[in-house]
């Protein structure tokens, strides 16, 4: 009698937050690119344009890359419990390491990518020291750390600098039919760093420390480990962000970083992709849709010729209604407190 | 629940083999207050230690030294004969000591197998190994014999009682010859216990050592061998469980006699009591019977059904049930934290049904929360700050007042702090909870909501808390009490409710035992029991 009536109340627990409630936050996402890609079509041809074509295809992906390659490192800093608002300086300054040790110079191409990304490394090195180390907030740590750079570069370069040879351009503007080279970068390291979250112990062990520093600390993880390698990461990320962008202007440039936002704007994608601001959950694949629906939102105003300032309205309700669903998610899903699966029956009192 | 009977059986044999631990001389002391004084104590393969003592008493710091939490300032600990020191939990786990601590301990977006495997997650070549992960798990849980648990579940979705399962599994798995338990059973309730014993004995009959630290005697008396009472940092004696009852392990502990654990009522205060209780809705002509302060008929949400009950001035009803049966749902429902959305809810024979934890507050109703880490305090806030959270917050107009009178009630409540600026993370679980207690009174509630009010705390404390019960019960007060103690149930309550899967179960009258609430609580599946309508003296009071 009583073991019968538990499963049926169980099951209309589960249900009561209907169909979102039954969406992982991935899936989620997914649905909403998916719906704003057929907006996005039908909005296209109203102006008499074809939102499928190869040309625009190309544009929206070439939109993802830059981004990309910051949200996916973001991802990592967030899930580990920290935040990296340090990207966008360290962009700019990777463009002009680059760009300038390049100095039009096929040959210097593997040194200018490897001082660039190390310098990055070290920066990331530096963040993630002070965050474990230290114990200052990522966020602070960050901001600072990015302050330094910012000084930095606006006493020593005082606009773009450098040049990138024909031969590195090409990276910015190749691509395999409608897809850009550098896209299929930034999938092939979203993959890597997939692989690395899912598969390595370090991953586990990111996420771990997001979830709860000390549980992980009890359990024998080396939380600084943790912080580090996501923070190191992470701009290692943001540095093939500036060599990109050297690549596609060709020069480096001390704002171009700043001028694309990428540090709130990274975290905004991270966040719509469903990772938790506090860290321990979420995941990569979230976050390139995320990175996918800012491209097209994008894509679809500019094409409409809408107002740019409309575009972060745009921008900034989509942030909010997202989390907000989340949210209400996380209300609707907390685990049942009876009924619960039948295990009670297997207890003799 | 049967007592298990594995003293005797255990308690000759193992004696004669080397000492899995051995601490002599322990000493620790934090900021030049001693808190752990030349405490010695010996453990033996395949026994259960039981140690006991007040909050305060010093066996969480001795299980935390253990554990290399922290570092002792004197002392020494022999592991099979060695001396070791440990200054990091892990060197601990790998020495084959391992600890489930008080707090919950797991990841809740985490599966149960990469919970069990945090930090040693198994490999092949360079790439963790779900499958080899996932199979150790099930091997694991098989071999506790709770093969139930699947591997792959998320920790957030398991029951409470679940999850201190498989974080003792976790600690299993760190191949541990020395288990120390502190509180297992804090959060679980009678059939749930039961299935912690028998993982217990399994791991003792395998030759584990465990330490055992627990408030509730009875676990002390039906899983140790030996006990340890610790009383102020010091060790007062150990001695076989067997020489041992409940009166003289109590005295040890305490160091005085408590004759009344559960204190008798006190005699009813008419002036502050039933003239408040006769709301304006008193219905004429049944002048002599009291307008209940709280009345649900059929009332219901998405977790609770067909809730009917009445609680009078000056009554405390015990709420009994298994973890999850809906007992704290009820509660919440009543403060409007999970309101009701169906039947009628009266306060004072006036309807009103509460729709967020402000406006019942502003209706008169205390809920005293089951965690009050979480939901009771403000941990990095005062001691003055937390008792007038809630004045602040609701009645900001007698903010100054209630201040004037907040040592006043500290000290009927005798809190130890060492002022009223003291943060209330440094004081003991029980003075903790007495805070609970003042912020909640400092607004004159009518009705008090308690859940599980003594747990983790101290038998001192315990008996504050009953006491002040009795009083506010003696004040025309209703308490509606939670609680998996089941003693405490029947010890304290004028009459008891049991829950089962969200509805009330049936209602006893104060004097119940024990096995006529397991009843109730566990539905027809007790056998050889009468079926439940025998007992059940009706359902709406």
């Amino acid at each position: 009698m009583t073991t019968t009536s538990s499963a049926p109340r169980a099951k209309q627990t589960a249900q009561a937050g209907g169909f979102f409630a039954r969406l992982s936050s991935t899936q989620i996402v997914y649905l909403v690119a998916l719906l704003v890609l057929i907006a996005g079509s039908i909005l296209v041809a109203t102006t008499g344009r074809n939102f499928f074509s190869p040309g625009n295809i190309s544009a929206i992906l070439t939109g993802t890359s830059v981004l990309g390659f910051i949200a996916i490192g973001q991802t990592l800093v967030i899930l580990v419990g920290s935040l990296d608002l340090s990207v966008s300086y360290v962009t700019s300054l990777a463009s002009l390491i680059g760009a300038g040790v390049m100095a039009n110079q096929s040959g210097n191409v593997p040194a200018a990518v490897a001082l660039a990304l190390g310098i990055s490394a070290v920066i990331g090195l530096m963040n993630g020291l002070i965050v474990a180390g230290l114990k200052v907030h990522g966020f602070i740590a960050t901001l600072g750390m990015g302050l330094i750079i910012s000084g930095y570069l606006a006493t020593n370069y005082k606009g773009s600098f450098g040049q990138a040879p024909l031969s590195f351009r090409l990276i910015g503007a190749t691509g395999l039919g409608p897809v850009p080279i550098s896209t299929l970068e930034m999938l092939a390291c979203a993959a890597l760093v997939l692989l690395m979250l899912h598969r390595t112990r370090i991953g586990h062990h990111i996420y771990a420390v997001g979830g709860n520093r000390d549980v992980a600390r009890m359990s024998g993880v080396r939380v600084p480990g943790a912080v580090i390698a996501a923070h190191v990461i992470c701009s290692v990320l943001a540095g093939m962000a500036g060599l990109l962008l050297a690549s596609r202007l060709g020069v480096g440039s001390p704002t171009v970083g700043t001028q694309g936002g990428y540090d709130l704007l990274s975290i905004a994608a991270v966040v719509l992709g469903g990772t938790l601001l506090a860290g321990g959950k979420g995941s990569v694949v979230g976050t390139l849709g995320g990175v996918l629906i800012f491209a097209m939102l994008d894509n679809i105003m500019s094409v409409l010729q809408i107002n740019p300032f409309m575009k972060d309205v745009v921008r900034g309700v989509v942030i909010v209604v997202a989390v907000a669903v989340y949210a209400r998610r996380t209300i609707v899903t907390r685990p049942p407190r009876f009924g619960h699966g039948g295990h009670q029956q297997e207890i003799q009192p | 629940m049967e007592r298990i009977v594995s003293n005797d059986a255990a308690g000759n044999g193992p004696k004669r083999e080397q000492p899995v631990l051995e601490v002599r001389g322990l000493t620790k002391s934090f900021f030049g207050n001693p808190v752990l004084q030349d405490a010695s104590l010996t453990l033996h393969p395949g026994e259960v230690h039981g140690v006991v003592g007040e909050n305060g008493a010093g066996k969480s710091t001795l299980m935390k030294i253990l554990a290399g939490v922290y570092q002792r300032d004197s002392g020494t600990v022999l592991l099979r004969g060695q001396s070791v020191q440990f200054s990091h939990p892990i060197q601990a786990h790998e020495a084959g000591l391992s600890t489930v601590f008080q707090e919950f301990n797991l990841l809740p977006d985490r599966t149960v197998a990469e919970n069990i495997y945090l930090g040693r997650e198994p490999r092949k070549g360079m790439l963790v190994s779900r499958a080899k992960m996932n199979a150790a798990t099930a091997d694991l849980l098989e071999s506790l014999g709770i093969g139930f648990i699947r591997p792959t579940s998320l920790a957030r979705s398991l029951s409470v009682a679940e999850q201190q399962i498989v974080e003792i599994a976790k600690a299993v798995s760190y191949d541990a010859r020395i288990i120390s338990m502190d509180e297992p059973t804090a959060a679980l309730s009678g059939p749930e216990v039961s299935l912690l014993y028998g993982i217990v004995q399994r791991l003792a009959e395998r030759g584990t050592g465990i330490l055992y630290v627990s408030h509730r005697l009875r676990e002390i008396f039906d899983l140790c061998q030996t006990i340890t009472v610790l009383k102020d940092g010091r060790i007062v004696d150990t001695k076989p469980a067997a020489e041992l009852d409940d009166g003289s392990l109590v005295r040890m502990m305490v160091g005085r006699p408590i004759s009344a654990y559960f204190p008798d009522k006190l005699p009813a205060e008419p002036a502050a009591g039933s003239q408040t209780a006769e709301g304006p809705a008193a219905t004429p002509g049944e002048a002599t019977a009291p307008t209940p302060l709280l009345e649900l008929d059929g009332a219901g949400n998405d977790q609770l059904d067909g809730i009917g009950l009445k609680l009078m001035p000056g009554e405390i009803v015990g709420v009994a049930g298994l973890q999850g049966s809906g007992r704290t749902e009820l509660l919440h429902a009543v403060f409007g934290a999970a309101p009701f959305n169906r039947g009628s809810m009266q306060l004072d024979g006036l309807p009103a049904r509460p729709h967020s934890p402000r406006q019942a507050v502003r209706h008169g109703i205390a809920l005293i929360t089951e965690d009050r880490k979480a939901q009771g305090l403000s941990l990095n806030q005062s001691l003055l700050d937390n008792a007038l959270g809630v004045v602040r917050a609701v009645f900001p107009g007698r903010t100054s007042t209630v201040r004037r009178e907040v040592a006043g009630s500290f000290s009927i409540l005798e809190v130890v702090a060492r002022d009223l600026d003291q943060e209330v993370q440094y004081l003991s679980g029980g003075n903790q909870q007495k805070i609970v207690l003042a912020k909640w009174l400092a607004v004159s509630p009518r009705v008090v909501l308690l859940d599980e009010p003594t747990r983790g705390i101290d038998v001192g404390a315990k008996v504050a808390v009953y006491r002040l019960m009795r009083q506010l019960a003696a004040e025309g007060k209703g308490v509606l009490m939670v609680s998996s103690e089941l003693p405490e149930v029947i010890g304290m309550s004028d009459r008891i409710l049991v829950m089962r899967d969200g509805q009330l179960a049936g209602e006893l009258p104060a004097g119940a035992t024990e096995e006529e609430i397991l009843r109730l609580a566990t539905g027809a599946r007790v056998p050889g029991t009468a079926p439940e309508d025998g007992s059940t003296t009706g359902g709406t009071a």
